[in-house]
């Protein structure tokens, strides 16, 4: 080695080991990173968007930091869908969980959106720390509660035989049997035709509703499954509008998320059995957005209910009210109904590394964020004070109902 | 044993292996005589209703189905990305409705002429797409062995599909696209409804006949404009010049060219007509069912592609009759068996199909296929 380059390796080897000095000094703080894993390619992006944009609002207000700045927190919205699927794409969510396994600085996942998504997921974070989820939109009931789903659900889920799933929207055991009460108290249908999407949650969601409308003394005239990339339903609709011994039922139930093609099916009702006044049409939240009404068209969605869990936004308590006006400076009118389910998910996160830190533990430990989730109890939320049971649900069961009119959903009244 | 009677037995053996299946799996499916009977006879009128919408549905399929076995019968090649140029006629005419203030207007007059303008635009822009299609991924290839044309034909597809995907999401062209990204269903409006109502008449004709039959303007529509559509093409095929050189061409490309048939010339009108018959069908379907989805050309290409095999691929009386008879089946799947099966009867019609008469319904008619 000649001499002159002795010196310049020495001069590299002090300069670098001085930058890593300063480097150490400069970020004392770890980093955590925060996923979602959600439908963003498709008709629920306008659903998705906003629960990103809640999730991000409530880091923001948090300076990306937890513990008194000793925790720097990154967040990461992924997107579970494909264009090929138009909606969630099993494919996706399954690779999305893989990574997320895999990646020792993840320390939540909050999704999923769709049930189905999460039946997936659970049980790969579930041996991955386990890692914990929350979800702003899954009501599948199946995924939690013992007895409420098919045999087998929920433990199938939960390899690590301990539960690393929990959701701040109430499950459709809840809003299953309040749709079939108000189609029947409010809007008096005496018989009604159940329309699914062979999905886990619109499935689950069409199943309780059959139940309990039967338990009510509703004529069920027919549940069936529907193809959901079909060109149209005519002749579907064809055979429902003479169901009900030559006449068209009082009411259908849909239940389904909107990109089932929930428009082309209600365009298609519409069109055989006539506007929403005489025979009622009903779905549950995953029609409750926006893109419901442009896709149909606002005259032919005009008069359509769809119910979601929760009060309505005017309605939110003073956290609530805070959180929708800080929300509309940043981001611009808020209708959607799930953006304060995002805020939640991240807030009542937010609370459990705080708690961690607080009773001396480590929030980069997976088991001990997922011990701190399950730990909330009555936790002072946007959504009001609610606690987690053991089995990752939440407290609130309130549902609300709205409607369509003059091409945006409006409230009609909240129900339990 | 001769091989003809072995031939027969084999199928004899096959169309009996078939029958099992179906009687046993076919009640799963929704496939139950008795009540399908009964369901008949209790309202005979529902059936007219099945076969409305199930000839108005299949029109538009064999109108697809028609551009399928063209190329089929010219070249051989089974043209994957035919299903999502009719995507294309979807979103073109749906583009044009946009900028010519259509589909916000409520005036008869402005209706009608700009469904005119967006169906000769539609018919026009499908078909050059379709012949500049065949000059860029097919012409290069035509001596190639036919797995690589068959391969183009799937990049083709998929080079449609993602331009569409990107299309739905111009929402400064195309304000009713909307914010939600080019992945989800677009509207589509009911504008034959609207100008009807307009005009003062009911949307049902046959609303005053007593009957309890619906009829409507649309259903009527998609299906004339198919009719003439499939007699204007027949009629060009038998007695234009440039018909009968595509006949000849079909029956055999190297004679055609011996005689002075300019052959590339013929394959380029053959793609022409194919594509003008997407970009309609295209509009026809916008106006029927009322959506507008970039993956759409996918499940109408299988279906068209079903119905040209299911007539005889390479022939054109074939296919309409296909077309028809798919979207029957298809309607009476939803109607008397049940809808999640319906994908599946109809694929289960193109397999048997395969297994029991791979040359289809019609062909044996080697003749009339252009």
């Amino acid at each position: 080695m000649s001499k002159r380059s002795f010196v310049l390796i020495s001069v590299l080897v002090a300069a670098s080991m001085l930058l890593a000095a300063c480097g150490a000094g400069g970020s004392a703080a770890k980093t955590l990173k925060i996923v979602s894993s959600l439908p963003m390619t498709g008709s629920s992006l306008t659903q998705t968007q906003t629960i990103v944009n809640a999730e991000e609002l409530r880091l923001a207000q948090a300076n990306n930091q937890a513990c008194g700045g000793k925790y720097t927190l990154a967040y990461e919205p992924w997107d579970d869908a494909s264009a090929a699927q138009g909606q969630w794409d099993p494919a996706v969510e399954t690779a999305n969980a893989n990574k997320a396994a895999a990646d020792p600085s993840i320390i939540a996942y909050l999704g999923t959106f769709n049930s189905g998504a999460a039946a997936l997921s659970i049980p790969i974070l579930d041996q991955a720390g386990p890692l914990v989820m929350i979800s702003p939109a899954n009501t599948y009931p199946g995924l939690t509660k013992p007895g409420k789903g098919a045999p087998g659900e929920p433990d199938k889920y939960y390899p690590a035989s301990v539960r690393n799933y929990a959701r701040v929207v109430t499950a459709d055991d809840v809003q299953g049997a309040v749709d079939a009460k108000f189609m029947f108290n409010n809007l008096g249908v005496k018989t009604v035709y159940i329309l699914d999407d062979q999905q886990l949650y619109g499935k689950g969601v069409a199943d309780v509703f059959e139940a309990t409308a039967k338990s009510l003394g509703m004529t069920v005239l027919g549940h069936e499954g529907i193809d959901t990339k079909a060109a149209d339903y005519k002749a579907l609709m064809t055979k429902i509008s003479t169901s009900n011994n030559g006449q068209p039922p009082d009411g259908i139930f849909v239940g389904m998320v909107i990109d089932s093609n929930a428009t082309q099916l209600l365009k298609d009702k519409v069109a055989i059995m006539g506007d929403n006044t005489k025979v009622k049409f009903m779905g549950p939240d995953g029609i409750q957005t926006q893109a419901m009404i442009d896709g149909a068209g606002a005259s032919t969605a005009e008069g359509i209910y769809a119910s979601v869990a929760g009060v309505p936004l005017d309605k939110l308590g003073p956290a609530g009210q805070q959180f929708v006006k800080d929300y509309e400076a940043k981001y611009g009118k808020l209708t959607e109904p799930y953006a304060v389910y995002g805020y939640e998910t991240m807030n009542v996160l937010l609370k459990a590394l705080e708690n961690v830190c607080a009773s001396g533990g480590d929030p980069s430990n997976r088991k001990q964020v997922r011990d701190a989730v399950f730990a909330i109890k009555d936790f002072n939320g946007v959504l009001g004070t609610w606690s987690f049971d053991a089995n990752g649900d939440t407290s609130l069961t309130d549902m609300t109902i709205y409607q369509a009119k003059s091409g945006a959903y409006t409230a009609v009244g909240t129900f339990k | 044993m001769s091989t003809k009677a072995k031939t027969i037995l084999r199928r004899i053996l096959i169309t009996v292996l078939v029958l099992y299946v179906i009687f046993l799996l076919g009640p799963i499916a929704g496939f139950d005589v008795p009540s399908i009977a009964k369901a008949i006879q209790a309202d005979p009128r529902q059936l007219v209703q099945f076969i409305i919408v199930g000839v108005a549905n299949g029109a538009i399929l064999a109108i697809i189905a028609l551009g399928y076995t063209m190329v089929y019968g010219i070249i051989e090649l089974i043209n994957f990305a035919h299903g999502d140029l009719y995507m294309w006629g979807v979103f073109s005419s749906l583009t044009i409705l946009s900028l010519t203030g259509t589909l916000t207007t409520k005036d008869p007059v402005h209706i009608i002429w700009g469904i005119a303008v967006a169906l000769i635009f539609a018919v026009v822009f499908c078909a050059v797409v379709n012949v500049a299609i065949e000059r860029l991924a097919y012409r290069r290839l035509r001596n190639a062995p036919r797995l690589a044309p068959l391969i183009s034909a799937i990049g083709m597809s998929f080079t449609l599909e993602n331009i569409g995907l990107i299309w739905a999401q111009q929402s400064w062209i195309v304000p009713s696209f909307g914010t939600t990204g080019g992945a989800s269903q677009k509207d589509y409006p009911d504008l034959l409804s609207r100008l009807f109502q307009g005009l003062g008449y009911n949307v049902n004709l046959l609303a005053s006949s007593g009957l309890g039959l619906r009829l409507t303007i649309k259903d009527l529509l998609v299906i004339v404009l198919a009719g003439v559509l499939m007699i204007s093409l027949r009629l060009f095929i038998q007695r234009t010049s440039l018909g009968k050189a595509m006949r000849a061409t079909a029956q055999n490309r190297d004679a055609a060219k011996m005689l002075g048939i300019d052959i590339d010339r013929v394959i380029s009108a053959t793609f022409l007509i194919g594509g003008g018959l997407a970009g309609a069908a295209g509009l026809m379907a916008g106006l029927y069912n009322g959506t507008a989805w970039w993956f759409m050309g996918f499940r109408a290409g299988l279906f068209a592609f079903t119905a040209a095999v299911l007539g005889g691929i390479g022939n054109i009386t074939g296919a309409m009759t296909g077309g028809f008879l798919i979207g029957l089946l298809a309607s009476f799947s939803d109607g008397y068996l049940n809808a999640r099966w319906t994908e599946a009867w109809v694929f289960a019609v193109l397999v048997l199909i395969l297994l029991l008469r791979p040359t289809g319904l019609f062909g044996e008619q080697v003749g009339e296929k252009a």
